[in-house]
């Protein structure tokens, strides 16, 4: 028997050796204190107190949309406490040229990039005048397939790209969505036409019930970026700071030509998957759910602000009352959308109505004319 | 015998042929620990252990590539796809790869998977939760398609499916999974594919349905009996292969027929249905086959739903159409 060749490359220490430079950035701790102070964006004082307001006012809007939900007076709603960070820092970081392609959660960062609150609701009670996109406005409607949205910001970068536009597309979903064929081919095609795009994956460590060790068995989600041969990061997806940074970079580095970024920002989700009877302590125990609370977005740039002399509990009660305020009236906005018809289902089918719809049409506006 | 409900009929199904069958694999997303988002798997993981009922990765393609794979080996897979609304991701795996499994290996080869799928509206689900889509796979020659309505109708049509050489795809209303109670025996029964089932017996109308709808017809049926007509409701149970001898049979009784689907009308089931009809029958025919279907949209947002969606109260319009022609 011949003896075994030793291999000029080592695949296993290969991986290995690829895997651990994969390590998290950091810049504020969750004491509120920075860490990586060359890292440290240098936010304005205005900036910092803006993008602490966006994550208080978000979590009381994800507080509201809970009980509205158990009140009957909104639909589907996915909730977004501890995922603050990862969503509003990555959008803070856009212009509005930028264009927007969420999953199902990431309802906060399309508010903060201008759609109308009231919309939201619509979207959330199944009303297609939520999804009506202003004029102007560079977003999709919330996906609901996991992952199609990947594949759609290669797309939109290359048309950009094409445009000779500066600005990039950003586009979200989760440690399950990672695992999806339409993520490898997004990052895949954008990597290959080097369009300007940003693959986020808020790592919030479960889909649904599964565990993100069930996903894969890569190390991290950030280096299946080596692989589309672009760059990946793993980010401390609680640290408001560092996911700034990160995606500030990336969007530097695509409008320069430098193509698409992946970043993997490790968050948690506090609530259940959505609100149609997910119940996460068959699948979380509360000791995880703690340890990730102490870890919360909001405590650390809180401490980090006041030491600052930047927040105040006056000023935090401010944005609240303000959100509370707006959420009371976009909800009542939505009360006055008109009701929706199977008319005006058949009316946004086509541009050109085809037989078929239009004899329906005529039956479905006699009875509800009624 | 036990009162189940459609939902745990099906678990029972499962239970049952994992017993029979160490062949049998359950898995897809979150219905091990989990025991499925509307608890189908419930109890079997910890039943069974983790090596015949587990979790996947969230990619519906692979679970499809995986139940393939597995057959391959000599397992019998029974996949979940957590929504038919993401079957679109696995299509390849099912009607381009499955149902082409025995074909394109000149017989040798087969593919006994069963998956298994929620659809259908009613109960206020966002986009893609919803959608009727069961012609897609109806149109796929090579795959049995099945679409139980009652709790006693799914276990045996399940377990016949699990048994069954060829790819089926089982899909579970989600309205009906606990919308009654019915007495389901606690051994196995096998109820063969392909057959359907008079659900009412009747002389003046017989409406062929399936689904959600079947409700719906022995309501409208109901209603009509007040009036004086005598309806009879044929539950096709398997809308691919279709059961021609029991539809013509009552078509020839009754001479007249229509057809009810919860789908959209183009493309649909009931299109099929009446062209049998009328290839067959015509002479029996007293009156021309009318659909009751959904409009020619996409499933509504939600709030339109209760509007598109078919009801008894269509059905009997339609009805009457056909009886007074």
């Amino acid at each position: 028997m011949a003896e075994k060749k030793s291999l000029l490359f080592d695949p296993v220490e290969t991986l290995h050796s690829i895997e651990e430079k994969f390590e998290m950035v950091q810049i504020l701790n969750e004491e509120g204190e920075i860490v990586n102070e060359e890292a440290d964006p240098k936010l304005s004082d205005e900036d910092l107190q803006e993008l602490m307001s966006r994550m208080v006012y978000t979590r009381i809007l994800d507080q509201r949309s809970i009980s509205l939900n158990r009140q009957g007076r909104l639909g589907f709603y996915a909730p977004t406490a501890g995922q603050e960070a990862s969503q509003l820092a990555s959008q803070f970081a856009l212009k509005k040229e930028d264009f927007i392609l969420p999953g199902y959660r990431d309802v906060p960062q399309l508010i903060w990039h201008g759609w109308p609150l009231h919309q939201a609701f619509l979207f959330s009670r199944g009303h297609f005048m939520g999804n009506q996109m202003p004029e102007g406005l560079n977003i999709l409607p919330p996906q609901i397939i996991i992952g199609a949205q990947y594949i759609q910001a290669a797309g939109v970068a290359l048309g950009m790209q094409k445009r000779k536009k500066e600005a990039v597309a950003i586009t979200y979903t989760g440690d399950g969505g990672s695992s999806q064929g339409d993520f490898y081919e997004g990052i895949n095609f954008a990597g290959s036409y080097r369009a300007p795009a940003i693959f986020i994956v808020q790592n919030n460590q479960y889909a649904i019930s599964t565990p993100r060790e069930l996903q894969t068995s890569a190390k991290t989600i950030a280096q299946k970026a080596v692989a589309a041969g672009i760059p990946g990061v793993l980010v401390d997806g609680m640290d408001p700071l560092a996911v700034y940074a990160v995606t500030r970079d990336a969007r530097e580095r695509a409008i320069s030509g430098g193509g698409p970024t992946l970043i993997e920002t490790m968050c948690y989700r506090y609530g259940p998957h959505t609100m149609a009877g997910d119940d996460p302590t068959r699948y979380r125990t509360s000791d995880i759910d703690s340890e990730w609370e102490k870890k919360d977005p909001l405590v650390r740039f809180r401490k980090y602000l006041e030491a600052k002399g930047l927040w105040s509990e006056e000023k935090e009660n401010e944005v609240i009352e303000r959100a509370k305020d707006e959420i009371k009236a976009a909800i009542k906005k939505a009360d006055s959308a008109p009701k929706q018809t199977v008319t005006n289902m058949l009316e946004i089918m086509y541009e050109e109505v085809p037989f078929n719809v239009k004899e329906q049409l005529e039956i479905y506006k006699a009875k509800e004319s009624k | 015998m036990a009162q189940m409900t459609m939902i745990q009929a099906i678990t029972d199904a499962l239970r049952t042929e994992l017993k029979n069958d160490e062949n049998v694999l359950v898995f897809g997303e979150d219905v091990g620990n989990n025991g499925g988002v509307f608890r189908a798997t419930e109890g079997l993981q910890k039943e069974f252990g983790e090596d015949r009922v587990f979790d996947t990765p969230l990619a519906e393609s692979g679970i499809g590539g995986l139940a393939i794979g597995l057959a391959l080996q000599g397992f019998r897979p029974i996949p979940e796809i957590q929504f038919f609304g993401f079957v679109y991701e696995v299509m390849d795996s099912i009607n381009g790869q499955m149902a082409r499994m025995r074909f394109r290996s000149g017989g040798s080869l087969n593919a006994p998977v069963t998956i298994r799928s929620p659809f259908g509206g009613g109960v206020h689900t966002p986009e893609m939760h919803a959608d009727s889509l069961e012609s897609l796979m109806t149109s796929q020659p090579g795959l049995k398609v099945v679409v139980p309505s009652t709790p006693y109708d799914a276990k045996g049509l399940l377990i016949s499916s699990i048994r069954d050489n060829d790819p089926v795809v089982f899909l579970e209303h989600l309205k009906l999974y606990r919308s009654g109670r019915q007495e389901v025996p606690e051994e196995s029964y096998t109820i063969p594919l392909g057959k359907a089932d008079v659900k009412r017996e009747g002389k003046d109308l017989s409406i062929i349905t399936y689904g959600a709808m079947v409700q719906e017809s022995l309501k409208a049926a109901e209603e009509l009996e007040k009036e004086g007509y005598s309806v009879e409701v044929v539950d096709l149970r398997t809308i691919q292969p279709l059961d021609i001898e029991t539809i013509i049979a009552s078509v020839e009784k009754t001479g007249r027929a229509m057809v009810v689907q919860e789908a959209q009308k183009q493309g649909g089931i009931a299109a099929g249905v009446v062209a049998e009809i009328t290839d067959r029958a015509i002479l029996s025919l007293e009156a021309p086959v009318l659909r009751v279907t959904a409009p020619d949209s996409i499933f509504p947002f939600s709030q339109a739903e209760q509007v598109w969606l078919p009801n008894s109260k269509d059905i009997v319009e339609t009805a009457k159409k056909v009886l007074t022609f």
